[in-house]
């Protein structure tokens, strides 16, 4: 009775209010600012080595009316689109594989060798293969992407199914489940977690090589302006072109579609693992 | 001397001169050598030994988990694994409670529940969720069903798992050292509610512990078991009625009982130290 009668009197506590910076917005835009305000003083000042590249102002002068221009745009939706399919098929094939791999001794020792063969061979390298393999450009620009994403969506889904617990499997095969039981309700949920840093990290990748596959397009055919041949061949042309701030431009700009495809995997990733929330 | 025991028809484990053999990296380890218990049943039978003395080795034999290695295994007179089949096949009719808990992680409580009837084709998801609702509900797990297991606490965990085990209405239920890794307040929380669920449901149980005091409180009876290989030591009738609840703890009998092995387990519990084994 006195305890609850005092906690009535007694004032309540006064939260304090969160302080300004503590916003994680307000510390990214702060941080975007800071970058933005070296690299200009730096151009200005022409310091020794970040000196030499545009200051963010050429950069913005350069941008603005690439704005309005419809090849820009265009090569985000070109990039876009093959970074998607590639990487697609990079999950399509890998995951399986993935699985199968984990999954199966046989499985593993024919095609593992194999696989750690071809692994170390970056995507630049398999350009001139790739011209030669694929009968159109678009499929062997989308080669060269799918090749920068299977192996790690690959490798985090073998690790992923091979550190499930044993007991899941005990206790599932002690209340009778059957191998198909234990594939869909044990195995593939448990290495969903996997998949999806495997998607994260294997996105990011597809667009690291986007440039090296976009130098097989050549440019962007009926479009208006050389630009609509990708952001990584924007890039490429800007610099045989001589034109310094189209190329950060273009840097920028893949960065920021890098940006937002893995946020939205990971948005995604939340989805699908709920269970992970809580942690 | 029990309420339930004389009621119970099903769930009769003979161990019969079990051997097993590990092969490891140091060569041969003998885990289990002539082992014979017998559990009768609908009792509670606890396997008290030392850390890694082979306890568990019998238990995942009758799991079928792992093979044995010599003598046989019957479940109500029917064989389990012996010369001619010597790995179990693992069923709903011994159902395994681990030591750090086995519940699936992505899915609710809930879900958890129902898991073995919807596998086992027994019930639609529907209905085994219904069923689940209902036993969780009896085991004090109301609220909870939505909850993923990484939102309640252990002890709920532990709780949900061993009513997962039991809505596979499971002869015998094998619990592996389940509230090892307990504080020891939630742990007799945990005694009480095993209890309570174990006057409810016809079930013999199998249950595995290095701690005395719980194995005197819970069993029927105790089988302290050698160090490696394991065999029972001595097997001790625990003649305090059920149904039991904590206050037994500081009745003299259960002193009595007590002092009478709590030497022989120290006993081996020192054998096992000198010979530095490690858990298997």
């Amino acid at each position: 009775m006195s305890a609850v009668a005092s906690a009535a009197v007694r004032p309540p506590v006064k939260k304090p209010g969160k302080p300004w910076f503590s916003h994680p917005m307000v510390r990214a835009m702060i941080s975007i600012a800071v970058f933005i305000g070296v690299w200009e003083v730096a151009a200005r000042l022409n310091w020794p080595w970040i000196g030499q590249a545009p200051a963010p102002t050429k950069v913005l002068d350069a941008w603005i009316p690439l704005l309005s221009d419809q090849g820009y745009w265009y090569s985000w939706y070109q990039s876009s689109r093959r970074v998607l399919s590639g990487f697609l098929a990079a999950m399509i094939i890998g995951i399986p594989f993935g699985l199968a791999m984990a999954t199966s001794r046989v499985f593993n020792d024919v095609t593992f060798p194999v696989f750690e063969i071809l692994r170390p061979v970056p995507p630049l390298a398999w350009v001139p293969a790739a011209i030669i393999f694929w009968p159109t450009q678009e499929l062997s620009i989308g080669f060269v992407i799918f090749l920068g994403a299977i192996y790690t969506i690959m490798l985090n889904v073998i690790g992923g199914a091979r550190s499930i617990d044993i007991r899941f499997f005990q206790a599932a095969r002690s209340m009778g489940s059957s191998n198909w039981d234990i594939f869909r309700r044990i195995i593939l949920p448990a290495v969903l977690p996997s998949i999806i840093v495997g998607m994260e990290v294997g996105i990011g990748i597809t667009w690291n090589v986007v440039v090296a596959a976009e130098m097989i397009s050549g440019g962007g055919g009926a479009i208006q302006s050389s630009a609509g041949g990708g952001l990584g061949f924007f890039i490429w042309n800007s610099y045989i072109g001589g034109s310094y701030p189209l190329i950060v431009v273009g840097m920028i700009s893949i960065g920021i579609a890098g940006y937002i495809s893995s946020a939205i995997i990971r948005r995604l990733g939340i989805y699908v693992t709920p269970w992970l929330r809580l942690r | 001397m029990n309420i339930r025991q004389e009621f119970a028809t099903k769930g009769a484990i003979r161990i019969e001169h079990v051997d097993k053999v590990y092969h490891a990296r140091e060569g041969e380890v003998q885990a289990v050598a002539d082992c014979s218990l017998e559990i009768r049943p609908g009792e509670i039978c606890m396997i008290v030994g030392p850390s890694g003395c082979g306890k568990t080795t019998l238990l995942n034999a009758i799991a079928g988990f792992h093979d044995i290695t010599g003598g046989a295994i019957y479940l109500d007179g029917e064989l389990l694994c012996g010369p001619d089949r010597p790995k179990a096949e693992p069923g709903p009719d011994r159902v395994v409670v681990f030591q750090n808990g086995a519940l699936f992680p992505w899915k609710t409580n809930l879900e958890n529940v129902a898991f073995g009837p919807v596998v086992q084709g027994k019930m639609g998801r529907k209905e085994a969720e219904d069923k689940a609702r209902g036993m969780m509900a009896d085991a004090g797990l109301v609220g909870v069903e939505h909850n993923y297991p990484g939102e309640v606490s252990s002890g709920m965990r532990r709780r949900v798992e061993i009513v997962r085990a039991l809505m596979n209405d499971p002869k015998v239920l094998l619990l592996d050292e389940p509230f090892r890794a307990l504080d020891s307040l939630t742990k007799s929380v945990m005694h009480e509610a095993l209890l309570e669920i174990y006057y409810k449901n016809k079930v013999t149980i199998f249950f595995i512990t290095h701690d005395l005091e719980e194995a005197i409180f819970l069993g029927h009876r105790v089988a302290i078991m050698t160090t490696r290989p394991c065999r029972p030591k001595k097997i001790l009738e625990v003649d305090i009625p059920h149904p039991r609840n904590y206050s037994v703890l500081t009745s003299p009998r259960f002193r009595e009982l007590m002092e009478e092995t709590v030497s022989a387990v120290h006993e081996e519990a020192v054998k096992a130290f000198e010979a530095g084994e490690k858990e298997m």
